[in-house]
């Protein structure tokens, strides 16, 4: 398969007028098409600011990020809370990013509709956000970045303001809804069980200055989901696999300052 | 079911109290006045007397000037809010659009806001002349600057993630104001606009009392001067029902907007 993500070297510091911040050093890795990538990490080790370089809303100060695609919008971004409009409706909320790109037209708006009936808000499409529950908003939110149609998703901790129950039915929810339409998506939590549930692969980041310590690809054969894997034998093992990293990272942070 | 019955039935009565003794307390004040004014327990040549007043109203009623000077004062005041609010909005926008311009002139809007405005009112009658356009300046001197700062205040509040929201999306900055800032800040809007109707009434009367030919605050000030206190009270009377229907009006505003949000 062909990576549709390549990103090199790259490396990116936050000035302050005290300090400055190194949040990422040496970040080198490709997505293929279609993959589901996890990364996991400690808080503050610039999981966030790495999807903000990918979406093109940060320049790093070094390296580079290439994507291997021809889509007029090949970046979608899902943020932590849904940030749905309360003062418009479920259809005009989930039309926000056509409107913005000037593509209001009637094909991509059936689209819309025809995406919020096939998930389960086609009652809704009149409501008010605040109407609605949790897990329906961040459905909503998923319409309004699947409705330009992007190649690659970048999901920042999008389930991680859920509540626990919530947040496990929205994330399979999610992974199905993206993989039925063969999307690529990289997630960034603090999660591992998720990491774990929903990624093909799981990488490691370091504390700041992030690096990439870890890379594994998770084998749970063709049928997985991210609900079914969570009862897997090899979940534990992966989960152990990881928590050990990073463990360890943080005694040699540890070590370090001592 | 007897209880809930109960209940309603027991809070029509307390909403029918309520009313009762708003009533109350108006006609036993009026009457109280009265009363005292008969007796001679007040001077009525200083405090009048409700009796007094109503055929002072009568009178201005017969030969319309009480209809100019309500007339002037609720055009005067109008007009001021409507400036001081659109041209407050469009300064704000402007402050939020060039973050430079406003780092440069942030001390200068505090210090403004912080001054007396009132104190501004007899230079401003003296470089404006005595004219209608004095008064308006006046009024909008005392609105304009919280106007501002309140909007500006309320644009720079905006959660940063939804700023975000619509870059990720590829949009401009005039798409984060229109898209974003400016109907996140409705709420913000409508208590703007409470408090400048009352704001822009009081700057209207400090400009009246110093410049003016008619208007209530004109009336006050002429006839305090000439003891005609039943003009003086009976405009204060008719400045209180103005301050209370402009009041109304902006809450009136405020339910057709949230009905038409849904």
């Amino acid at each position: 398969m062909a990576a549709l993500l390549s990103v090199h070297d790259l490396c990116y510091t936050y000035h302050t007028p005290k300090a400055d911040t190194p949040a990422l050093a040496d970040i080198s890795f490709s997505v293929e098409k279609g993959e589901f990538v996890s990364i996991v990490g400690p808080s503050g080790c610039g999981k966030s600011t790495l999807l903000s370089l990918v979406a093109g809303l940060a320049i790093p100060d070094q390296g580079h990020i290439t994507l291997h695609t021809q889509a007029s919008h090949p970046v979608g971004y899902m943020f932590q809370r849904d940030h749905l409009l309360e003062w418009r409706s479920i259809f005009s909320n989930a039309c926000l990013g056509l409107e913005i790109r000037g593509a209001m037209n009637d094909k991509n708006q059936e689209n819309v509709r025809q995406m919020l009936r096939q998930y389960g808000l086609g009652d809704f499409m009149e409501h008010r956000p605040s109407q609605l529950s949790g897990g329906m908003r961040q459905r909503a939110a998923l319409v309004r970045t699947l409705a330009l149609q992007p190649e690659l998703l970048l999901l920042d901790e999008p389930f991680s303001a859920l509540d626990y129950q919530t947040r496990i039915t929205v994330a399979d929810e999610i992974w199905q809804i993206l993989r039925q339409s063969g999307k690529t998506a990289v997630l960034v939590t603090h999660d591992i069980s998720e990491a774990i549930s929903l990624g093909d692969r799981v990488m490691v980041l370091s504390a700041r200055p992030g690096r990439i310590m870890y890379d594994i690809r998770t084998d749970f054969g063709p049928d997985r989901t991210p609900l079914s894997v969570r009862s897997h034998p090899a979940f534990q093992t992966y989960f152990q696999q990881i928590w050990q990293a990073m463990v360890q990272m943080e005694g040699v942070d540890h070590h370090g300052k001592s | 079911m007897a209880s809930r019955e109960q209940y309603l039935k027991d809070l029509r009565i307390r909403a029918h109290v309520i009313t009762l003794g708003r009533i109350a307390v108006l006609v036993l004040f009026l009457a109280l006045w009265e009363f005292s004014a008969r007796v001679g327990w007040l001077d009525t040549f200083i405090f009048s007397s409700p009796v007094a007043l109503w055929h002072t109203f009568i009178d201005m009623v017969r030969d319309g000037s009480i209809f100019l000077h309500t007339g002037i004062t609720l055009y005067e005041t109008l007009l001021s809010f409507m400036i001081s609010t659109i041209l407050g909005i469009i300064i704000a926008v402007l402050l939020w659009w060039c973050p430079r311009v406003r780092d440069i002139s942030e001390p200068y809007w505090v210090a403004l806001n912080s001054l007396p405005k009132s104190a501004l009112a007899p230079i401003l009658i003296v470089w404006f002349g005595n004219t209608t356009k004095s008064i308006l300046i006046t009024s909008i001197s005392l609105t304009i600057v919280s106007t501002i700062l309140t909007m500006l205040n309320g644009f720079l509040s905006v959660d940063p993630d939804k700023l975000t929201l619509i870059r990720s999306f590829g949009g401009t900055k005039r798409q984060i104001l229109t898209k974003i800032l400016l109907p996140g800040n409705i709420p913000v809007l409508m208590n703007v606009l409470k408090v400048n109707i009352g704001l822009c009434l009081i700057g209207v009367i400090i400009g009246e009392f110093l410049s003016a030919k008619a208007g209530l605050g004109y009336l006050i000030i002429y006839g305090s001067q000439i003891f005609k206190m039943n003009w003086v009270i009976l405009s204060i009377l008719i400045l209180c029902l103005l301050a209370v229907a402009f009041y109304q009006l902006i809450l009136w505003i405020a339910t057709i907007y949230e009905k038409r949000r849904g």
